[in-house]
């Protein structure tokens, strides 16, 4: 098991190795170079040559990779052109806010998308498994953004019942020192300001959990379908085992398997839809500044950013395979 | 079951000669079945209309693209919605544009927009495919490494990030969709293409004394394209969606009233509270469009998988 962590995280080297290559000759081939970046409206000429001087964006190529590759390795992401503070230290602070959100749409997705796929399967071929179907269908080809703001529209504008943008409300009297508000409150004992972390969270984390949710309704009923009529199955109802033994070991973890894979893979679209549904909610997570960090083409946020969710995206990957050796011990053979 | 392995062709053509089929080819077959399937005439009427609509906007649209003929009825405090004004029936936005308008005008940015990201990323990624499939060995290990650094990014990001280095043009928004894609059809190409290799009908051919590019372009690539073309019918719907966006997020560029879907999104933040329609239309739109172009990919996938086929 060991082994095959320690091999899965060398592999990840060169993609990294990869991946820095094209960031950095990206930049590089901006019209105008970085300077023209860094500067704005500001480049003139002599602004440039006085950029590329300080930056050593003058340098042989090869020369600033390294220079930058070393930085990298160190932890260094440059200073954001905006906030002219530190990429690292800006992710950082940003980075529990998208986790939160990202953590409570999943649990939504999970906890609602498996067992509906499950009752779609037992109820295949009738009205109700169509109406699942039909519903998850929709739900893949919704936009995130759009159904953030029909979310907002009506809950927040029209009904009022909750709030249309941030993480917590101003005059809420919270610590914060792990940056996970509700987590916060909890542990100081602050419970309203818990709570009104909650309240906070329930549009952005039904809005982000929409799609993952009717993805894993897809998956999940076509998964149990293929399982419920799998031989042992019918041995199993044959020697008399009773319902809730078939259904919890015999169908659900057999056909767990493609759903967690599925859960994996939409830690992607969670992570992108994070970026457009916090936007629309004025969440103050990483997605909202890398949405600023577009305007402003600040291209030491945008490279950290993408390296910094590579790095995320497969570590949560390699989670899901190490959970596939779990559910399923067969894997762990091969 | 990862989504590559979704992705993978299920099939060949010479494996489609073991089902049972009343036509003589394996389109012919796969054609019948997509008949039969009301999902697939829902997708193809929509997508029909779609693309009717897109091409036929200058004639359709009541007004010009940037044209904004109602500027004399906006109020700081409200918009005439839709049924409002006979003259304007879905209502105006911000600018003053008519809303009917601007949908359709946005169909057609948004056909264009899909149509050539996707074909962008059908291009490079059969390219890179068929290049990996075709010759295999180191090069296939190379063009598989790159497609992997092109994986490590959620696709969504790739774009935004790609479109914010290259300045906020429609141009910069279809190569980003269009690079975004590229990985998926590469890896469906070449698995494909690696399933052909070892086919009677290759080692014919080079018994024959062809030469590898030769078999390649006569041989292999016209028998694995057919996931392929299916693949990027669906990766239209994405398309569309992905593009509204980026282009939501501002990476469009040109002027604000600029008549397009995300972009219609944008600005009925503002507005939500006095013109919901404005967001509700664009949006319904987009959601109509990815619709038809997903079910119809859908039920032709279905139409050439050999599990579903034998039924």
């Amino acid at each position: 098991m060991l082994r095959t962590i320690g091999r899965r995280l060398l592999l990840l080297i060169p993609t990294l190795f990869g991946l820095t290559v094209l960031l950095f000759f990206w930049v590089r081939a901006l019209p105008g170079g970085p300077a023209a970046a860094l500067l704005g409206e500001r480049a003139t000429p002599e602004a440039i040559e006085r950029i590329n001087e300080a930056y050593g964006f003058n340098r042989p190529l090869p020369e600033q990779y390294i220079t930058w590759l070393g930085k990298l390795v160190q932890g260094d992401f440059g200073n954001s052109i905006e906030t002219r503070r530190p990429v690292l230290e800006e992710f950082m602070n940003r980075f529990p806010a998208t986790i939160e959100l990202s953590v409570f749409a999943l649990i939504i997705a999970v906890g609602i998308g498996v067992p509906l796929g499950y009752w779609a399967a037992r109820n295949h071929g009738r009205w109700l498994d169509h109406l699942s179907v039909g519903a998850s269908l929709l739900g893949i080809t919704i936009p995130v953004f759009f159904l953030a703001f029909m979310l907002k529209w009506a809950f927040a504008v029209q009904l009022g019942w909750l709030p249309t943008t941030g993480r917590q409300d101003r005059g809420v009297d919270a610590t914060h020192f792990t940056g996970f508000y509700v987590l916060d409150g909890v542990l100081t004992g602050e419970f309203d300001a818990s709570w009104n972390a909650i309240v906070h969270l329930i549009l952005p984390a039904v809005a982000l959990a929409t799609i993952p949710l009717a993805i894993i309704v897809r998956i999940t009923r076509a998964s149990v379908l293929e399982v419920v009529n799998a031989d042992y199955v019918r041995t199993g109802r044959a020697k008399g085992v009773s319902k809730q033994i078939i259904r919890n070991r015999f169908v659900l973890r057999n056909a767990m398997l493609p759903v967690v894979t599925t859960i994996g893979l939409q830690t992607g679209l969670l992570i992108s839809g994070a970026v457009l549904t916090e936007t629309v909610f004025a969440f103050p997570g990483i997605g909202s500044f890398l949405a600023n960090a577009i305007f402003a083409r600040d291209f030491p946020v945008l490279q950290g950013f993408v390296l910094f969710i590579a790095v995320a995206y497969a570590l949560i990957n390699l989670l899901v395979d190490i959970s596939y050796s779990i559910i399923d011990p067969r894997v762990r053979i091969q | 079951m990862s989504t590559t392995e979704v992705l993978q062709p299920s099939t060949g053509p010479e494996t489609g000669a073991e089902a049972p089929r009343r036509s003589g080819s394996f389109w012919g077959d796969v054609f019948r079945r997509v008949r039969k399937n009301p999902a697939a005439w829902v997708g193809a009427i929509v997508v029909l209309l779609f693309i009717l609509v897109a091409a036929l906007a200058p004639w359709l649209a009541p007004y010009a693209e940037l044209d904004t003929p109602g500027r004399e009825h906006l109020r700081p405090t409200s918009l005439p919605g839709p049924g409002d004004l006979a003259e304007f029936p879905l209502g105006i936005d911000r600018f003053g544009g008519d809303v009917l308008s601007k949908l359709i005008w946005g169909a057609q940015a948004s056909l264009l927009i899909g149509v050539i990201s996707t074909f962008f990323g059908l291009a490079g990624g059969m390219v890179l495919g068929a290049i990996a499939g075709a010759f295999g060995g180191w090069i296939d290990g190379l063009i598989m490494r790159i497609v992997d650094i092109l994986l490590s990014v959620p696709n969504l990001l790739l774009a935004v990030s790609i479109a914010a280095i290259l300045g906020r043009t429609p141009l910069a928004i279809m190569i980003a969709i269009g690079v975004s894609q590229v990985p998926i059809f590469a890896r469906l190409l070449r698995s494909s293409m690696l399933g052909q290799r070892s086919a009677d009908y290759v080692l014919a051919a080079r018994t024959l004394g062809l030469g590898t590019g030769r078999i390649t372009m006569t041989h292999l690539l016209p028998n694995s394209v057919g996931p392929v073309i299916v693949q990027a019918t669906l990766t239209l719907a994405t398309a569309v969606i992905d593009a509204a966006a980026l282009s939501f997020l501002g990476l469009g560029g040109g002027r604000p009233e600029t008549a397009e879907w995300g972009r219609m999104l944008t600005y009925a933040q503002n507005e939500l509270a006095i013109a919901p329609s404005l967001a509700f239309l664009p949006g319904v739109c987009i959601m109509i469009t990815a619709l038809g172009f997903t079910l119809l990919g859908e039920s032709l996938r279905e139409a050439m998988d050999p599990r579903t086929r034998k039924r």
